[in-house]
């Protein structure tokens, strides 16, 4: 730690937002870089703790946070961009849309502003694009070994990256066209340009990479011969099967899940046409958001974007405290109300509400019926219960309603059926603590494995399977 | 009487065998020496009454064993008395030939009568073989009446022999019964057929005679009859008195040996001896001639330290060298650059540097060869050695003066024996002979300033290099990574050490996994733990004292030892231990003769396991034999030359392995060993290559890495490779000097081979072979883990596939990383306890517990290998409540200062609360928190610690307490002092310490007034006089032996020990000393709990254990290993919101915990709620234990060491072989296993008594008292018991001046008016022992020499070492010289004296010290506070000071001469003093010799002070407010 004394000399600066009715007009990320000279000023500020929680607890991907701050502090960023890629295959992605449990965690978070860890990050990253310093690390050896990776979301590249550079031979077989998964068709551009995919992927392809978009293992390439062709076999598919929403009026038109709104606007933003019968369009609609979370706020910005003339957001759960309760310590994460960029730029969000039903004449939804809750203040078997507040029935004009409740488990098709895999109680596939499920050469990493969850885990989970596999493949 | 029933089955010398973690190996001892001895060589009785008087008025200083009266042991030396023996053997028939024609033998037979008779025969056998004429046996008379149980049960048969000269030459006599015992004694150690350990033989001469036992100074004039008889004369006599830490001392161990009596101990005994028995290969000698192969081993194994010494002084006094020839070769004085001294002395002590390493340690010895009778001081004079000559020519030295009184009139001179110096008597021709006239002699009689200035050999003098190939980036990747150089050491060991010169600072405790628990490839060096000195033997001061130390030495071939010769010098001499690359290359292209190098590859085949590792070792093992067989000098170990296929062997393991090999091969002193090693980087690594025989290191990686990081810019300050690498350099050098220090060794050489070390996790078969000696005692890896672990590293450096990291490892040891090594606190305990303790939430508690006590994925404590074994069960409810278990808690001593004031008032609230104590760490403590609050919650802590910087320790803190605890060590930095960085120095806090703000606080490493366990005694009498109410306790660190160290504490008298482990906490302690230093708890606990009940003394001592404790479980652990009390720190700074930043030292604290800056400070969230509820919490954890192991009470539960059941770690590949059985070896039934009864202090005799009687009209009316008493040495610390009462009384401020009046006629004891507080005033005419004025607190003292004394009083010692140690406030005025060491951190009180030995001053932050007279070297060093005045006639003391922190100015301004002139008048008014009244009489002349000595650091402060008075700012009281900026 360079500056002992840098969390009392400087405050917290977080870089200016474009304003809102400017950054409506357009996808691009609307996230300036801060100045050099201020950065070093952040970076300062990192105390270099005993125990850094923010990287033993906080960071999913376990980033040397303390390490490359101090670094970073002192103007070598070269060694902080060795430091960040030594945990981190895919910085600039988690610097981008990481909701930065590191900085819940940060020490200095426990009586003032935590350190801009996720902002520093970020910087450090494009310096080292900038600087040409990220460059293909090809294996001095190559162990003649192949592993197929199915599922090119940021749980198989991180896999892929960490396998090819150990000298195996990697194909990673993706259903979609283009490969990148969720990061492609899930975040909106205006959170992660999908240049800054496209370019690690020029890397990966480099260290050897194979890439086989278009094929859906299971239904285009039976699954026994991509167990035969392949000396291991790694699943991060995901968990594509969203939560539903099992009310009357659900099969109306206009009533959509969130990812196919989301994947939709992203194709198109690629250039891709999308046929006008299955174009699901906000502008000029009362739009209603389903469900809270991160992929909730991405249809709210998507929806502005498009020109919704108003987007509501329902949550089922009650409205959360400003501050962390005494239960919600540091370095958990905080239970507390927050405001993502898409919720500034424009929405109500109703807490403690429960939808009965889309109602619509025509076939096309024109409102929703909705249920005031009442959540009961003490925990039931780790659980808080709800019931439903009498007489507080009350209706919402939508035109479109989107779904973002979250996702339930695996999509359990032609690959988990035909290699008999066995899944947890949530539906998700089995594995062992080096990722290996029960059929012996089958791993599992990612979503599928533990569950929809943050992109930074399912890099962190990537790079563990990786390292099961290659302890497999090695035999040691 | 009380009668102690033995525990353990001894041998008939009374010597228990090891059991459990107890071995009497460990033993140390201490003592009280003296010798009276007259002049002109008459014999009389009357002198050997006097001898006798002597040791009993030194009976203080020694020890009883746990019966109470059995003595440690006492002895006396005297010249043979003739005619009583004649007469006595004639009755027994035998006729003994004219005097010197024979020789009598004092000799210990075993009790048994057959062996003993045995015995007897042996005598007469070799005695004839050797050419001698047994005369005959004499019974010596004994009357064991009044002998202690112990002494009794082991009571040799003693008996007298008498033999003739016969055919032996008269010359060679003493030589020839050297031989004659030496063989007999060989013959039989050797038999294996029977006890014959009581066989001893104290003397065999023809000139002196041993007199000794197990006994006290009274009990040996009654067990000798002999001693009463009129003809038992002699000419003097040497008596020693003795003290040993091992409760179980035995007759033979008893002084005087037959040349030496000695107070101190040999701290570097390993390497003295293993040394010796190499050397004794090239032993030759025309006086001994083939007599030589009889005598060896010179060196008996199983003596004390004082025995092996004798040992080898004897063999070079008969080998030739003469007795001061012989003692400054063993004891040499410190002759470094800042000594004066001429150039002859330097050489001769340079040539003998060369031939033999000091005997290293604190020693007062009495030496005698029967003509010469001397004593002398070690460099460091830290045992006390006064001095009376009368007119009559007697002379009477003794460890303290009064030791026999001497009328005033007949004094002719008193002294002091000072550091280094040595005095003689010489009997023959009747005079003293001074230290410089016998040195000047000595250092003369070979021309050894030629033989050293032509014959040793300098690197610059050899032949220089090209310029040396630099190492690649990636050259230097590879190499790091191969030698498990991690990131975390780059940044915080060598980046640090390389920018600032010095080793890096850090804060906490540790809490990672030991070396043999870690899941990580450790490095051999990891598996050792540095021991310290505690109690036994002080450490020495590195910073403010580093003048006596040295890192000069040799490296070559050592001849014979017992000749001499200019060869003899013609080796390396190196300035200290560390070579460049480029030294190295000049050592490998030598030309020189005399530099005969040999390179050894320290490398073992890539893929190979234990057994390629040991076959590399052997190979090189015997190589280096060979080599050094044809001629070498010099063995360059090297790894150099690792690649792919070969993997470097850990450079200690090599350096060891070797070492040993040589020693056995007889060869170890004909080469040096230098180590080549890219493995060394950290100041530990260095110490431990040199602690098993390097003589020198080159770190070619540490130095290669330190250049690559200055190149690239990533040290601190922008440095030059070059400069950088001096700076490393140096920080290794100061280093290696701390290390030295915290043993209380001077020199590097005496520390070469010394093995200070205890390996923790380590075979037997491993230690036995390579590491030969060394303590390991719970056993470990074995040379295939060492191997697996080195072929790891490798692997990193040359990895089979994929490419080179360019990262290295994490590391993670000091700052937690996911990938690094594993500690107990974790973000995730941390934050479940503080949420438990905020909460109140029990549940969450046992989540917290689980988290730490569950180590089955990775053990990380010794305890976690603990299973409880099911007693059984009873109900909760029976089990003792949750408040008489928190009774037994206390918080670790943390300072006001390293901790803030929040943090620390909310600490004493709250185990105020619990009936548990607190403690105020060394920083004293605010007087206004004596006061109860409001609500009555009580913010004074219960405990009150006296550590060594004494800051705030006075006569009113010390009554508000209801224990005081004497810090000897402290966990994270043993064997160092504190330290509270300027930065935390606040106003508030410089108020209480009674220092100056904002300047960095050091307590010295040693307590001066504990230089030895006589001391610690004198200590824990001192503070029980000032307040009989209150508890003593002494803090040890876990160490080996630390037992014996415990038992030694018990036998002081102190009410409780605490055996801390190494891994406590601290503000500030260098990395080394957190990581390295001291051993766990439940080792060092359990040792202490055995020695304890072995040695009878387990029943009246509390034993108290803390470091990271922080579950129930632990503390239960700790309790049935032995422990009642408990303590905590860490975990309670947890709870007040600390969550592990480690830079308390930083004073950067981000929860406001350990910081006193103002705005971090607001940041504290903690309550005594928090800290409360976790004690509970914890005792509740321990009842549920207590119920599953069917303990109602804890006191059933102590020591029940039956109920632990060990369990390995069979699963994890290094752990596997640990074993901790040792440590659960069951106690036998019948030993107590607890405290169960109170020391017997005896206070009731204290003279202190009588003046609380005298002071009763002053107590009941307020009216003054003055009487007049006499006063003897044994009158111990007068004044305080009265002082205590006043202040309980009246408190800081006490009476008025002069209220209690008390004029002594005397020589007065140590601690004379100690704590002494306001309105008494205690005058001595006489003299005064050590310590005098100690903690003085406002009281006024004075000192005067017997008015019909003779001599001059300027030049003659009148009181001891130490004065003033810790005074506060008060006034003293000494008519005479002061001893070493005057006004150590004395804080307030003003000080008249006439002349001071070294180190005046030293430490001092307020007062006025006034020195009339000379003053000795290293005069104010570390002196941040107050001011003296010296008058300086002859200019000397600018060359005498230290002058780091103080500047020498004239007195000059009206102030200062106004302020000097009163105290000289003073001064005259209160002793009459002829100096004092020359110097006022011509006071113009007078003044301007004086020099004013100010320290920068307080002049700055009170220039600020006096701006701010003309600056016209009126809301703010100036001494706050101008302190605000540092």
């Amino acid at each position: 730690m360079a500056k002992p004394t840098g969390f009392i000399e400087f405050p917290r600066v977080d870089p200016a937002k474009q304003n809102v009715a400017q950054r409506l007009t357009h996808y691009r990320e609307f996230e300036p870089l801060l100045p050099g000279d201020e950065l070093t000023r952040q970076a300062a500020r990192c105390m270099d703790c005993g125990i850094p929680a923010c990287h033993l607890y906080g960071c999913p991907v376990v980033n040397l946070i303390p390490d490359w701050n101090d670094m970073l502090y002192r103007g070598h960023w070269r060694r902080a961009l060795d430091l960040l890629h030594k945990t981190n295959n895919f910085p600039e992605v988690t610097g981008r849309v990481c909701p930065a449990p590191c900085e819940a965690a940060c020490v200095l978070a426990i009586n003032q502003p935590a350190v801009t860890i996720k902002q520093l990050e970020l910087q450090i990253i494009e310096r080292g694009f900038r600087e040409g310093w990220v460059v293909p690390q090809r294996p001095a050896l190559k162990t003649g070994k192949s592993v197929a990776i199915i599922g090119a979301g940021p749980a198989g590249l991180a896999a892929a990256q960490q396998l090819a550079r150990h000298g195996h031979t990697v194909v990673v077989f993706e259903k979609d066209d283009r490969i990148g998964g969720l990061l492609r068709y899930g975040i909106p551009d205006f959170k992660l340009e999908k240049w800054v995919l496209d370019r690690r992927l020029e890397q990966m392809l480099a260290e050897g990479v194979v890439f086989e978009p278009s094929v859906n293992v299971g239904r285009d390439l039976s699954v026994a011969l991509v167990r035969a062709r392949f000396d291991a076999l790694l699943i991060t598919t995901g968990a594509g099967v969203p939560r539903e929403l099992p009310v009357p009026g659900r099969q109306l038109t206009g009533v959509h899940c969130a990812m196919e709104f989301l994947a939709q606007n992203n194709r198109r933003l690629a250039g891709e046409t999308i046929p006008k019968s299955q174009g699901i369009s906000a502008k000029g609609k009362q739009v209603i958001v389903i469900g809270g979370g991160d992929t909730g706020s991405d249809c709210i910005g998507t929806s502005l974007r498009q020109g919704a003339i108003s987007v509501t957001q329902l949550e089922l759960l009650p409205k959360p405290p400003e501050q962390r309760v005494e239960r919600n310590p540091w370095p958990e994460w905080p239970g507390i109300l927050r405001t993502s960029s898409s919720q500034e730029e424009g929405c109500e969000r109703i807490w403690s509400v429960d939808t009965k039903e889309c109602i619509g004449t025509h076939g096309a939804v024109e409102k929703l019926r909705c249920v005031r809750l009442a959540w009961t203040a003490v925990e039931v078997a780790g659980r808080r219960t709800f019931k439903e507040v009498p007489n507080s029935h009350f209706e919402l004009p939508a035109q479109l309603v989107l779904l973002a409740m979250g996702f339930v488990h695996v999509e359990h098709g032609p690959l988990v059926e035909d290699l008999h895999l066995p899944l947890d109680a949530r539906g998700n596939i089995l594995a062992d603590e080096n990722h290996m499920t029960a059929v012996p050469g089958v791993f599992v990493a990612g979503d599928a494995h533990v569950g929809a969850s943050l992109v930074v885990r399912a890099i962190n989970f990537g790079r563990r399977a990786a390292a099961g596999v290659d302890a497999y493949l090695l035999g040691t | 009487m009380i009668v102690t029933t033995r525990t353990a089955p001894h041998n008939a010398a009374g010597m228990p065998p090891p059991w459990g973690l107890y071995d009497p190996a460990y033993e140390h001892d201490s003592c009280g020496v003296g010798f009276v001895a007259q002049l002109d060589g008459t014999a009389t009785h009357a002198l050997l009454d006097k001898a006798v008087h002597v040791l009993v008025n030194l009976e203080h200083r020694g020890a009883v064993g746990g019966d109470k009266s059995t003595g440690d042991g006492a002895g006396l030396l005297m010249q043979i008395p003739d005619a009583f023996l004649r007469d006595e053997f004639q009755a027994c028939g035998v006729a003994l030939p004219v005097r010197g024609d024979y020789a009598i033998g004092t000799v210990f037979l075993p009790a048994d009568p057959a062996r003993a008779q045995r015995c007897q025969r042996t005598f007469a056998t070799i005695i004839a073989a050797e050419g001698g004429e047994l005369l005959g046996w004499r019974d010596v008379p004994v009357v064991p009446d009044g002998l202690g149980v112990m002494a009794l049960s082991t009571l040799p048969l003693i008996k007298q022999i008498a033999l003739g000269r016969g055919a032996i030459a008269p010359d060679a006599f003493e030589r020839k019964l050297y031989v004659i015992r030496r063989r007999i004694e060989k013959e039989v150690a050797a038999w294996r057929d029977g006890d014959y350990s009581q066989f001893y033989i104290p003397s065999l001469s023809s000139v002196t005679v041993v007199y000794k036992g197990m006994l006290t100074g009274t009990q040996l004039l009654t067990f000798f009859p002999d001693f009463q008889d009129a003809r038992f004369i002699s000419a003097f006599a040497i008596v020693h008195q003795r003290f040993s830490t091992n409760t179980l001392p035995t007759w033979s161990l008893a002084q005087p040996f037959r040349h030496v009596a000695h107070n101190g101990e040999i701290n570097t005994l390993r390497g003295n001896a293993n040394r010796m028995r190499a050397l004794s290969a090239l032993f030759a000698s025309p006086l001994l001639g083939e007599d030589l192969e009889k005598i060896k081993p010179i060196i008996v194994e199983g003596g004390s330290d004082s025995a092996m010494f004798d040992n080898a002084l004897e063999l070079l006094i008969m080998a030739g060298r003469s007795l001061p020839h012989a003692a400054m070769m063993m004891v040499p004085e410190a002759w470094g650059s800042k000594y004066l001294m001429s150039e002859d002395k330097r050489a001769f002590y340079e040539y003998h540097a060369a031939i033999m390493e000091p005997w290293d340690g604190p020693a007062a010895m009495v030496i005698t060869d029967g003509r010469y009778i001397g004593a002398l001081l070690d460099r460091n004079g830290l045992r006390p050695a006064r001095y009376t000559v009368t007119r009559d020519g007697l002379i009477v030295m003794a460890s303290e003066t009064g030791a026999l009184e001497i009328p005033g009139e007949n004094i002719l001179k008193r002294g002091r024996l000072q550091p280094g110096k040595m005095f003689l008597v010489d009997l023959q021709q009747h005079r003293i002979v001074s230290d410089a006239e016998i040195k000047a002699t000595i250092s003369r009689q070979q021309p050894y300033r030629r033989w050293v200035r032509e014959n040793a050999i300098t690197l610059r003098g050899l032949f220089a290099p090209s310029d040396m190939p630099k190492t690649s980036p990636a050259a230097l990747l590879r190499a790091q990574h191969a030698f498990g150089y991690t990131e975390e050491e780059l940044k915080l060991i060598i980046a640090p050490m390389a920018s600032q010169g010095q080793e890096p600072i850090g804060s906490m405790g540790n809490d990672a996994a030991l070396a043999v628990f870690s899941k990580r490839a450790r490095s051999v060096f990891d598996y050792f733990k540095q021991l310290f000195a505690q109690v036994t033997n002080p450490p020495i001061d590195p910073l403010r004292e580093e003048l006596v130390m040295s890192l000069m030495s040799f490296i070559g071939r050592v001849g014979n030892i017992l000749d001499e010769t200019p060869v003899h010098c013609r080796q390396l001499k190196l300035s200290h231990p560390l070579l460049t690359p480029d030294d190295l290359a000049r050592l490998r292209n030598a030309k020189h003769p005399d530099i005969v190098v040999h390179e050894l590859a320290m490398l073992f085949p890539a893929h190979g396991g234990g057994e390629a590792l040991a076959a590399a070792l052997d190979a090189l093992c015997v190589q280096g034999a060979a080599a050094v067989r044809n001629g070498a000098t010099i063995l360059i170990l090297t790894d150099r030359a690792l690649d792919a296929a070969h993997v470097p062997i850990p450079a200690l393991l090599a350096t060891a392995g070797l070492h040993h090999h040589l020693i056995r091969e007889g060869l170890r002193t004909m080469a040096g060993i230098v180590v080549e090693t890219g493995e060394a980087r950290e100041v530990n690594h260095f110490c431990l290559l040199i602690g098993y025989g390097a003589s020198a290191i080159c770190p070619y990686l540490a130095l290669a890495t330190v250049c690559d990081l200055a190149e690239q810019g990533l040290l601190e300050n922008p440095l030059e490779a070059e400069a950088a690498a001096d700076l490393y350099i140096t920080a290794v050098k100061k280093g290696i000097l701390k290390t030295l220090s915290r043993m209380g060794i001077s020199t590097v050489r005496s520390y070469r081979g010394a093995q200070i070390f205890e390996a923790l996790g380590i075979h037997k078969a491993v230690i036995d072979r390579y590491f030969t000696g060394t303590a390991s005692r719970i056993g470990g890896i074995g040379l295939e883990e060492i191997a697996h672990e080195a072929q790891l590293r490798h692997q990193r450096g040359f990895p089979t596939r994929g490419t080179l990291d360019p990262l290295l490892d994490t590391g993670g040891e000091y700052l937690a990383r996911v990938d690094g090594e594993a500690h107990l606190w974790t973000p995730t305990t941390i934050y479940k306890l503080q949420l438990a303790t905020r909460a109140k939430d029990y549940q969450v508690f046992k989540e917290y517990t689980h988290g730490i006590d569950d180590q089955s994925k990775q053990h990380l404590t010794l305890r976690s290998l603990f299973d409880f074994k099911l007693g059984t069960q009873v109900p909760l409810d029976e089990v003792e409540p949750v408040e008489a278990i928190t009774k037994r808690f206390v918080t670790a001593a943390m300072s006001y200062g390293s901790i803030g004031k929040e943090t620390h008032e909310a600490i004493a609230i709250a185990l105020n609360r619990l009936g548990g104590r607190s403690n105020s760490g060394e920083g004293g403590e605010d007087p206004a928190r004596y006061v109860p609050l409001p609500n009555g919650d009580r913010r004074t802590s219960r405990i009150k610690q006296v550590a060594s910087g004494r800051f705030g320790v006075t006569a009113e803190y010390l009554v508000n307490a209801d224990e005081l605890q004497i810090k000897i060590a402290q966990g994270a930095k043993p064997g160092e002092g504190g330290q509270l960085p300027g930065h935390k120095v606040s106003p508030d806090i410089a108020r209480v310490r009674h220092t100056t703000p904002y300047v960095t606080l050091i307590s010295p490493p040693p307590h001066h007034d504990i230089y030895s366990i006589e001391d610690l005694q004198q200590l824990i009498y001192d503070l029980k006089m000032v307040n009989p109410r209150a508890n003593v306790s002494v803090k040890l660190v876990s160490e080996v032996g630390v037992g014996t160290i415990a038992a030694g504490v018990a036998k002081a008298k102190a009410d409780l020990v605490l055996i801390a482990g190494y891994d406590g906490g601290t503000g500030a302690s260098p990395l080394t000393s957190i990581k390295h230093c001291g051993l766990p708890w439940e080792l060092g606990l359990a040792e202490t709990h055995h020695a304890l009940i072995a040695n009878g003394l387990r029943d009246r001592i509390i034993v108290q254990a803390d470091g990271q404790m922080r579950t129930g479980r632990d503390i239960v652990i700790a309790a049935l290993l032995g422990a009642e009390q408990f303590g905590f720190g860490t975990a309670v700074l947890v709870t007040l919101g600390c969550i592990m930043m480690r830079k308390c030292h930083l004073n950067t604290c981000p929860v406001g915990v350990a910081t006193q800056d103002e705005t971090l400070r607001a940041r504290f969230t903690g309550s005594p709620d928090y800290v409360e509820c976790f004690l509970r919490f914890i005792a509740q954890d321990v009842r549920e234990h207590m119920a599953q192991l069917g303990f109602r009470t804890m006191d059933e539960m102590i020591g029940q060491v039956e109920l632990l059941d060990f369990r390995p770690a069979l699963d994890h590949w290094k752990t596997r072989g640990v074993d901790l059985q040792r440590l659960l070896a069951p106690p036998p039934a019948n030993g107590t296993r607890r405290c169960i009864r109170t020391q017997e202090h005896e206070l009731a005799k204290a003279l202190d008594v009588e003046l609380l009687a005298l002071a009763a009209p002053a107590f009941e009316h307020g009216t003054a008292v003055c009487c007049d008493l006499p006063i003897r040495n044994v009158n111990r610390t007068v004044g305080a018991m009265l002082s205590g009462e006043i202040t309980r009384r009246y408190g800081a401020q006490g009476l008025p001046p002069d209220t209690l009046r008390f004029n002594f006629t005397g020589s007065a004891g140590q601690s004379f008016g100690a704590f002494v507080t306001r309105g008494v005033t205690l005058r001595v005419e006489g003299d005064t022992n050590d310590y005098l004025g100690k903690g003085l607190s406002g009281g006024k003292l004075i000192v005067v020499p017997p008015r019909d004394a003779h001599f001059v009083p300027h030049e003659n010692i009148i009181t001891g070492n130490v004065a003033l140690y810790g005074a506060t406030a008060g006034e003293v005025y000494i008519y005479g010289m002061a001893g070493e060491r005057f006004a150590v951190r004395n804080s307030g009180a003003i000080a008249v004296v006439e002349g001071v030995g070294d180190h005046g001053c030293e430490y001092m932050t307020g007062g006025i010290v006034v020195v009339l007279g000379p003053t000795g070297v290293n005069f104010a060093a570390g002196m941040s506070g107050g001011i003296a005045y010296v008058y300086d006639d002859n200019e000397l003391l600018g060359m005498r000071s230290n002058l780091d922190m103080v500047d020498l100015e004239s007195v000059w301004t009206e102030r200062d001469k106004r302020q000097l002139h009163t105290l000289l008048e003073r001064h005259l008014q209160y002793t009459g003093s002829a100096r004092a009244r020359l110097l006022l009489d011509t006071w113009e002349t007078a003044y301007p010799l004086f020099v004013k000595v100010m320290p920068m650091d307080y002049k700055r402060a009170l220039e600020r002070i006096k701006q701010h008075e003309f600056s016209d700012d009126e809301a703010v009281s100036a001494s706050e407010e101008v302190f605000q900026t540092p």
